[in-house]
């Protein structure tokens, strides 16, 4: 029997799980309130997956368009949302990312710069104006790098390579964290009275995808063990560029960036095929012409948007359906090209990440050649459902979430850019909503030690069979699975087949081997790792075969229509049944309040008057 | 392309050895493919770091048939078609096991810098800069902390004076804060006592293996060099202060950091 004493314990008020953009910026707000704060984290500090994040940040600071403000922001995330997004997220998300933008600066980031010196905005798919504070192409190294040479100055620990297993609790509400350290194989027992999640999506579920190792759904596997719902699981954003070749760095992400900067899309006959997938809802906001394209490109602010910005999810089907067609590029994508309308130092200064990362992994040079590009598995939209101001897990006292493993703002489909400023806006929003429960409560609950006990045992389990199945073989199976069963089309038949292999999976991760010593052991941590994907696969795949319509990233090829009726009026909400088994209920969204419903409704005309009129505040 | 035969060091702080594995590569692939495939095969328990698999976060970094690299960035085409391809982890810093050394000098060394302070908003609320300005330090805040210059860097490397020299790496951070056209503190003097600038001999190692091409010696280092050298040695500067008091408009008093030691 494992003497749960002898385990090394150390205490603190709130731990942050997860230290990209949101992670960071909650501690950085813990420690303003002076909380006794941590993070805890699986790679080294700096390296989340936000480093990743390439094209931009987007607030409404009205550097480089006047006509821009937290109203058409707002109309904009709504819309690209499908409708399905958190009204009240969607709000404070939009008034807050300006100052939270202003504030890096004040911290040490470095954007780059207009012609009068403030930050520069440039444009993406489905922003009206151009709205993305960037740094060339790697603004998620800006921002993770701003956050983090801060905050190692604010006084919160930092516990890096450290992997944390499990909420502890004392009923429902959370009081401790189980963690793994990677280099010794030792676990630590952390003691307090919240936890905010900021673990990211859970990418590595699928083969095709822009995600690295970490995301495996940790967070939303946590909140679920721990009593807690998801919602909108079954939005996953296939971007829709990602490198397709060569094989082994398929999926890896292609800026939308290059689409901003004026890259255009075209497929084997060399037609420019996205004017022939703009939807009826952006089709007065679109450039139906290449003429109108080239003229919005050279800066003529008459001129309607080329159809390469169109909203995400719009675009990846839209390669999809050409490749499928008989008319992709010569590797199964489509061709993205940005030197036919850009010079080469041009795309260069603004895109130089893509031009290295072309140059040395595919052996093209993009300011001479078309790229070619294919959907890749990017983002999850949905998550833990939290209280859109406190940032709360609905059902966990003092469990929190932000950024990509929280669910709300995205609703079926991501803008681009919206998630940075998301992680900025909720992970301080986090912070303050910890803050005021940890001041709130009295003493921390007490977890009893069997609880501890029986996580370290699961966690062992691995290393201490004698033998069993391959993790790695295992993850492989499961990324043949979501790949096969819960791609970029689904189908009734399809995700019930799917889900039935996923019975069969999950039976065989419960007897993988861990071999040799615990000491910094790839395979035991693929084996915990598996533990997290088995229950977000699993929620992923019951709720996408349950929404019978197509909206927004999810699209269903036995129900090709919105439904606007009944399907647009409901989240679905997965949580743990008292059986143990997952469960799913449909959550009626309440009637939008008044005043955002009218300036998400509005035409482009009518939100312009209105904000002339004063009737909108800006 | 057939199989390749590979030779990793494995092993931990109490010793290792190179150990034999064979895998098949593939059109497209790149070394960190290679030992993951390897890895997946025969050797469940390899620990190796990585995490974007796109040069972006500087996690994979070792030592490829003696050179430092990216393992993500490495094309298996790019090395000689014959012959073992030998991997072994970077050597400045102490190893954990296999590929994964205890880097955490640098995030010792990294909290010793004195942080950002702007100086005040414009009457607007905005801080304005050209963009001129600030393609210097953008340069330098192109740094992914991959550490392959702490690797290369002799005075790191060969005579472990990680006490008296604070590395590449952490010349050019210090060189992206004091040519921050809005930062108000002066590490002038710590950059020479502290962080011991003079120790860099400029002989480019570290700008030769940077994967982010920064040109570290001659942007950063050299300038910052030059800075303290103007400070310190510089008579007439030094004169000139004297009668006419000093014109940078760094007007902070030098920060006082904590701890010097920082262990290896």
């Amino acid at each position: 029997m494992l003497d749960v004493s002898e385990l090394q314990t150390v205490e603190h008020d709130v731990v942050i799980i997860g230290a990209g953009g949101a992670g960071l910026r909650a501690a950085i707000e813990c420690s303003a309130h002076g909380l006794d704060t941590a993070i805890v984290c699986k790679s080294l500090l700096g390296k989340a997956h936000t480093v990743m994040a390439e094209g931009g940040m987007a607030a409404a600071l009205r550097n480089t368009d006047e006509r821009d403000n937290w109203a058409v922001h707002f109309r904009d995330t709504m819309r690209g949302s499908k409708f399905l997004g958190t009204w009240r997220m969607a709000e404070l998300h939009a008034k807050q990312a300006p100052e939270r933008v202003k504030e890096l600066e004040d911290w040490g980031a470095v954007f780059d710069r207009t012609q009068s010196g403030l930050i520069n905005q440039r444009n993406f798919g489905g922003h009206r104006f151009p709205r993305l504070a960037h740094v060339g192409d790697r603004t998620g190294l800006e921002l993770i790098r701003t956050l983090q040479d801060h905050g190692v100055h604010q006084g919160f620990e930092v516990y890096m390579e450290c992997k944390a297993l499990n909420l502890l609790q004392e009923g429902n509400a959370v009081g401790g964290v189980l963690c793994l350290w990677k280099d010794s194989g030792r676990f630590m027992r952390i003691k307090c009275k919240a936890v905010i999640l900021a673990t990211g999506g859970g990418g590595k579920m699928w083969r095709v995808t822009s995600n690295s190792w970490e995301y495996t759904g940790d967070g939303a596997a946590m909140a679920y063990e721990a009593g807690g719902e998801l919602m909108d699981i079954e939005f996953t954003q296939f971007h829709p560029t990602g490198m397709v070749w060569p094989p082994s760095v398929r999926g890896t992400l292609v800026t939308e960036g290059v689409r901003g900067e004026g890259g255009h899309l075209r497929n084997s006959d060399g037609e420019r095929f996205m004017f022939r997938y703009i939807p009826d809802r952006f089709a007065s906001e679109t450039a139906d012409t290449e003429e109108e394209a080239a003229r919005w490109l050279a800066g003529d602010k008459e001129a309607r948007r080329p159809p390469e910005l169109l909203t995400r999810d719009v675009v990846a089907r839209a390669i999809y359906n050409e490749v499928k067609a008989g008319r992709g590029s010569p590797h199964g994508g489509a061709f993205l090209d940005i030197a036919s309308n850009r010079p080469p130092d041009y795309i260069q200064r603004k895109l130089p990440s893509m031009y290295h990362q072309f140059k040395e992994l595919a052996e093209v040079d993009i300011t001479k050649d078309a790229m070619e590009v294919g959907p890749t598995l990017h983002y999850f939209m949905g998550g833990i459902r939290v209280d859109a101001d406190s940032q709360e897990a609905t059902g966990v006292p003092g469990l929190f979430a932000c950024g990509e493993c929280s669910a709300g703002l995205h609703g079926a489909n991501r803008l681009g850019g919206n998630s940075l400023s998301d992680l900025i806006v909720f992970g301080k929003l986090a912070g303050d909503g910890a803050a005021a429960y940890v001041k709130g409560l009295g003493a921390g609950p007490s977890v009893a030690d069997e609880d501890v006990a029986a996580a370290v045992r699961n966690a062992t389990a691995p290393l201490n069979r004698t033998d069993g199945e391959n993790p790695f073989a295992l993850h492989d199976e499961l990324c043949e699975i979501m790949g096969e069963h819960v791609g970029i089309y689904r189908t009734e038949e399809g995700l019930g087949a799917g889900l039935d292999k996923l019975v069969g999976w999950r039976e065989k991760i419960k007897n993988t081997k861990a071999h040799a010593s615990s000491q910094y052991n790839a395979g035991w941590h693929e084996a915990l790792d598996l533990q997290s994907m088995a229950i977000v696969s699993e929620a992923v795949a019951m709720a996408a075969k349950e929404r019978q319509e197509s909206r927004g990233a999810h699209s269903r090829a036995d129900y090709e229509l919105e439904d606007k009726e009944h399907w647009g009026k409901r989240n679905l909400i997965i949580s743990r049944g008292d059986d143990g088994q997952m469960e799913l209920r449909h959550y009626e969204r309440p009637a939008p309040p008044e005043h955002l419903a009218k300036v998400a409704f509005a035409s482009v005309e009518e939100l312009d008057a209105m904000v002339a009129s004063g009737e909108v505040q800006v | 392309m057939g199989k390749r035969s590979f030779k990793i060091w494995r092993g931990n702080a109490e010793g290792g050895e190179f150990h034999t594995y064979e895998t098949e590569i593939t059109e497209g692939m790149v070394v960190l493919d290679a030992i993951h495939q390897i890895q997946a095969e025969s050797a469940n328990d390899l620990a190796v770091r990585w995490n974007c698999k796109a040069g972006k976060c500087g996690s994979c970094g070792c030592e490829v048939n003696g050179k430092p690299k990216l393992s993500c960035m490495t094309r298996m085409n790019s090395l000689p078609e014959e012959g073992d391809v030998v991997i072994q982890p970077i050597k400045t810093f102490p190893v954990i096991k296999d590929l994964v050394c205890d880097v955490s000098y640098n995030y010792v060394r990294n909290k010793q810098i004195p942080p950002f302070a702007p100086r005040e908003r414009e009457a607007d609320g905005t801080h304005r800069m050209e963009q001129r300005d600030v393609d210097r330090i953008q340069e330098f805040r192109k740094c992914i902390e991959c550490f392959l210059c702490m690797d290369v860097c002799h005075v790191l490397r060969d005579h472990e004076k990680k006490d008296d020299f604070v590395g590449p790496r952490w010349m050019i951070r210090l060189a992206s804060l004091e040519m921050h056209p809005l930062d108000i503190v002066d590490r002038i003097p710590l950059i020479r006592e502290k962080f011991g600038s003079g120790w860099c001999n400029i002989t480019r190692c570290c700008t030769e293996v940077c994967p982010e091409h920064i040109n570290i010696t001659d942007n950063g280092i050299i300038p910052l060099k030059e800075r303290v050298v103007d400070r310190f040695y510089d008579p007439i500067a030094m004169l000139k202060r004297k009668l006419f008091g000093d014109k940078s408009n760094k007007r902070l008093p030098v920060v006082e950091v904590g701890d010097s030691s920082a262990s290896g």
